[in-house]
This record gives C-alpha cells, sequence and structure tokens, in this order.
C-alpha cells in the first residue's frame, strides 16, 4: 500500500479531525488575506464564510452531490462539524455572558419581526412566482414558503401536495436567501444600524434563516450573533406553522 | 473542572431542543419551535445564577466559552457544505424571489428597530479572539 493511500485512510477514518484541521488552514488563510490585502477592513470570518461557499461549489462541481466540500471522501467530516447538531451546541454557547435585560428590551419587536419576517418573504416569493407564471394555489404557497427558508419550503410544499420540481425550486429560493443573508451581513451591516443586541434580535427575526443569520452575524460582529440567533430559531416552525395554513387558504381564496 | 461548564451547555442544549420538539408537535408542525432560543435562555439563567452563588469557577466557565469560540469555524464548515449547486441551478425565479426576500427584509431592520426606542451599540471591541 502506497503513502498516498494511508494518507487518505488517515483522512477518512479520522474525519472530524481532518475537518478542524482543514477548517483551521481557511481560517488562518482567510484572516492573513483580510489583514495583508484589504487591512482588515472585510472581517476574517467574512472572509472564510466566503472561502467556504466558494469550496462548497467547488465539491459540488466535482462530486455533483449535494453537500459541498463533505461528498469528497476525505473531506467527510466537514458535514459532522458544519452540521446542524455542532451549529446549534456552538450558537448556544455564544449566549454565555449574554444580559438578560437585553433581551427583555426587545420583546415587542421581536415579535413584529417574526411575523413581518415570514410574512413578507413568503408574499415576495409568491409575488415572484406569479411574475414566472406560475397560477395555481399550492405552487405559488410553497415557493413563496421557500423564500423564507428552505425547510419552511419543503415541509408546506409537501403538506399541500406539491410537485417535486416546485419543491425544489422551494429549497433554491431558500438556499438564495441563506447565502445572501450569510454574504450580504457583514456589507450592510452599519446602513441598517445592525450594532446593537436589539437590532441584531430584529434582524434575526426578519431574516430567519439560521445558517444564515448565524453567519452573517459571525462575518459582523461575534458578540450579536446569540441575540440574532435567539429569534431566528423562531423562524422555521412559524413558517412551517403559517405556510400550510393560514398563507394557503389566502393565496387560495386570492387565486381560486 | 472543565467537563462541568460542557455539561451545563450540553444540558441546556439538550432541554432547550427537547422542548422545542415538545412545541412543535403541540402546535402540529414538523419543526423544532425555539428549541436554540429556550436553550440559550436556560444556558443564560442558569449561568446567571451560578455566578451570584460563587459557584461558576473559572474552570467551569472555560468549558463554555471554547464552544463559544469554535462558532466561526462550524460555520465556516457549514459554509462548505452547502448546497450552493443547487442555489445556483434554481435559475432566476429561485435567485430573484431569494434576493427579493432578503434585500426587502434587509431593508426593514431599522424600520422595525424603531420600535420602542433605539438600541445602544455595543462597546468597541478588544483584540480579536478565534
Amino acid at each position: 500500500m502506497g503513502v498516498l493511500e494511508t494518507l487518505s485512510d488517515v483522512l477518512v477514518n479520522n474525519g472530524l479531525i481532518t475537518a478542524f484541521a482543514f477548517v483551521g488552514i481557511v481560517v488562518w488563510l482567510s484572516y492573513l488575506v483580510s489583514n495583508r490585502l484589504t487591512a482588515g477592513r472585510i472581517h476574517g470570518s467574512a472572509i472564510a464564510i466566503l472561502v467556504g461557499l466558494v469550496l462548497a461549489w467547488v465539491g459540488g462541481e466535482v462530486t455533483g452531490g449535494s453537500d459541498g466540500l463533505a461528498d469528497i471522501t476525505v473531506l467527510g467530516g466537514i458535514g459532522l462539524m458544519g452540521g446542524a447538531m455542532l451549529r446549534d451546541f456552538t450558537i448556544v454557547a455564544t449566549a454565555f455572558g449574554v444580559n438578560f435585560d437585553e433581551i427583555r428590551r426587545a420583546g415587542v419587536g421581536a415579535l413584529v419581526s417574526l411575523l413581518v419576517g415570514v410574512l413578507g418573504s413568503f408574499v415576495i416569493g409568491a409575488a415572484v412566482a406569479r411574475a414566472f407564471g406560475y397560477t395555481d394555489a399550492v405552487s405559488l404557497t410553497t415557493i413563496g414558503a421557500g423564500a423564507a427558508t428552505y425547510i419552511v419550503g419543503p415541509v408546506t410544499g409537501s403538506a399541500i401536495g406539491a410537485s417535486s420540481e416546485v419543491i425544489a425550486l422551494s429549497i433554491a429560493a431558500g438556499l438564495v436567501k441563506s447565502i445572501m443573508v450569510m454574504t450580504g451581513t457583514p456589507f450592510i451591516a452599519k446602513a441598517i444600524g445592525l450594532n446593537n443586541a436589539k437590532s441584531a434580535m430584529i434582524y434575526g427575526g426578519l431574516m430567519g434563516t439560521t445558517s444564515g443569520v448565524a453567519g452573517g452575524l459571525a462575518a459582523t460582529d461575534k458578540r450579536l450573533v446569540p441575540y440574532g440567533a435567539m429569534t431566528a430559531t423562531f423562524y422555521t416552525g412559524l413558517g412551517c406553522l403559517l405556510g400550510p395554513s393560514l398563507f394557503y387558504f389566502a393565496v387560495r381564496a386570492l387565486v381560486g | 473542572m472543565v467537563i462541568y461548564g460542557v455539561g451545563l451547555l450540553a444540558a441546556c442544549y439538550l432541554a432547550g431542543v427537547f422542548l422545542g420538539d415538545l412545541l412543535g408537535r403541540l402546535i402540529g408542525v414538523q419543526a423544532n419551535v425555539g428549541g436554540v432560543g429556550i436553550a440559550m435562555l436556560f444556558l443564560i439563567l442558569a449561568s446567571d445564577a451560578l455566578i451570584k452563588r460563587g459557584r461558576l469557577k473559572p474552570q467551569t466557565r472555560e468549558g463554555v466559552i471554547f464552544w463559544s469560540a469554535i462558532y466561526i469555524p462550524v460555520i465556516v464548515a457549514m459554509a462548505a457544505k452547502q448546497n450552493v449547486i443547487a442555489a445556483l441551478k434554481g435559475g432566476p425565479m429561485a435567485l430573484l424571489a431569494g434576493a427579493l426576500a432578503t434585500v426587502t427584509c434587509f431593508a426593514l431592520v431599522p424600520v422595525i428597530s424603531r420600535i420602542g426606542g433605539a438600541g445602544e451599540p455595543l462597546p468597541e471591541p478588544d483584540a480579536e479572539d478565534l
């Protein structure tokens, strides 16, 4: 057995550890680029997340799979490291040291942001679907739900019997949103006043996509993460509640 | 001991996700409703109570702080496993639906932030800690 095969075996058999080493290198290089090429103007973590997305695209192109870089055998551990379990576990950890009064202060605004966020995304998604020639209530509702998050879309679609093509479109719309939130947030943070706990909670409620909010705030200011994540975590549940019920009935009443 | 901190974090996480699942079932949706948010509230309240009683030793804190610090690398890994191809393959409709929803919601952040007065900006950050 050659040296290369042995190395690849070691990397595959220790997938999570390989992922730690790999991500460590990506983050290190990203901070190097941030400091040397942008003089720290673009946050190192923003670059690292962007690099992650580009690598995910490369992984998808190379393997044809749906898990980005994690579909490359030696980097399979990326799937575990970046999966929902560790993501949510570390998000909860960021709440350590958070001021409870800050959360209470955002109360009403956070609630409003959740409702407006789900409703707004839904209406926009359905309107775009209508503009692209979809006329039936099931497709309009499903694509609208996808514009909320890529989980609300398929959950709603399967509940009301959408075709798999429409469900795939709803997932794509949700993915686009999640990626745009991840990459766009650091650049518009200043313009939308995203520099305090309260606006972070409202941002979380409006955007809703947990991965988008988690990545977007990480790239902006890590101290805002717990506040945004706190509200975003209620969004998908609310969307799954309203999508196949209230939204569907409203769309059906509108388009007949 | 460091494990006490990790154990506290794990207990809060599991309790929150459990309640989130129950809540989802209660209102009849196939999703976890606020599990992570509930877990965060547990951690905030539990650590607050322990600090007030002087029961949260520095080593115990380290068990939580480590996982908080590993958050950004985990997010980088999460980005690297996204289905970017599917997002692009959705075509102009999916791109437009996702992009318009994002831009609109960005624009609404300052509008809704006005409810109940503006928040205090966080102080200038200290040295970068990753």
